[in-house]
């Protein structure tokens, strides 16, 4: 899967969970700061990220896990 | 009905207070998921609460084993659809003073009381957190809050039970879920029955009400927790004790 299809798919789990409008999620957006999640928010979005891709993120890789670009690339990797 | 529609899990629900409450939600509409180390009791607890026109389930739970209680939250979800009530009231004692108590005494009731309610929550806390809804009700004891001689295990795991609510419940607030805890002082089931009877007197000398009190008392204040009349009560330990503790 290519990074472009990854994010489309982040950006629709985004947009369902946070009920932001589409063009609010891109690469550089902070979770947190941009995207108005709050701890629990963050903590839904990994696990919907898991089920979406199968994939397990790793407790230590959380916080550096900041941008939708960082979740991008971050499933890129595996 | 006050817990109609609703879908609530006890664990240790086949006996003695967990039983009481069982009866209790099902007797305001509530489905029951049942979860007991004994599945014939949970059985037939599950038989007892269908009769009052719910659905109820038993599922065989050690609550101190992680995949025992993911079990017992996926069965109430796949039966039921949802889970909106989980009372966390598997309890076990095992009395002794500090210089008898094994280490074995120590661990298997911390694992019970309080890693088990640690295990519930976390196994029907994504469910709940999704349906931005839910009651967590944690059934704690008077000694967490004074203690208890020969009862350092029990007490600890209590206390513990305490801290881990509150913390929960501001955890856990945002998504419209509320935690508390009920701390049962002098109640008369098999856990109090084989108490030696200077025990007894002791305790009762203590009770400003003048008599223990019944598995139902603690069940009526599970209810007020499990219903709509507490949405703002969150956090907090509810004392059925007699007036044990003030």
């Amino acid at each position: 899967m290519t990074e472009s299809e990854i994010f489309e798919k982040v950006r629709q789990l985004v947009v369902d969970k946070l009920d932001v409008d589409e063009d609010e999620v891109t690469m550089e957006a902070s979770f947190q700061d941009d995207l108005g999640a709050d701890s629990l928010d963050v903590m839904e979005l990994v696990d919907d990220i898991e089920r979406e891709f199968d994939i397990t993120i790793e407790e230590a890789d959380l916080d550096t896990i900041k941008t939708v670009g960082d979740a991008v690339r971050y499933i890129a990797s595996r | 009905m006050r817990l109609a529609n609703k879908v609530a899990i006890v664990t240790g629900g086949s006996r003695g207070i967990g039983l009481a409450i069982a009866r209790r939600f099902a007797s305001e509409g509530a489905a029951v998921v049942v979860g007991d180390l004994d599945l014939e009791a949970a059985r037939l607890a599950a038989a007892e609460l269908e009769k009052l026109g719910v659905g109820a389930e038993a599922v065989k739970c050690d609550v101190a084993q992680t995949e025992d209680a993911e079990l017992l939250a996926s069965h109430a979800l796949n039966r039921f659809g949802r889970i909106d009530i989980l009372v966390n009231n598997a309890g076990i004692t095992r009395d002794r003073l500090l210089l008898r108590m094994s280490e074995s005494d120590w661990d298997v009731v911390i694992a019970v009381n309080l890693k088990g309610a640690f295990n519930c929550t976390k196994a029907v806390a994504k469910t709940m957190l999704r349906q931005r809804s839910g009651r967590i009700i944690n059934i704690a004891s008077v000694v967490g809050l004074i203690g208890n001689a020969g009862q350092a295990n029990y007490a600890a795991s209590k206390a513990g039970v305490i801290g881990l609510t509150k913390s929960l419940a501001r955890e856990m607030a945002g998504r419209n879920i509320t935690v508390n805890a009920i701390a049962p002082g002098f109640i008369e089931t098999k856990m109090t029955e084989d108490l030696p009877e200077s025990v007894r007197q002791a305790f009762m000398s203590r009770i400003p009400l003048g008599r223990a009190g019944t598995p139902e008392d603690v069940a009526n204040a599970a209810l007020f927790l499990a219903s709509d009349e507490s949405s703002y009560i969150t956090g907090q330990v509810i004392c059925v004790d007699g007036g044990m503790v003030m």
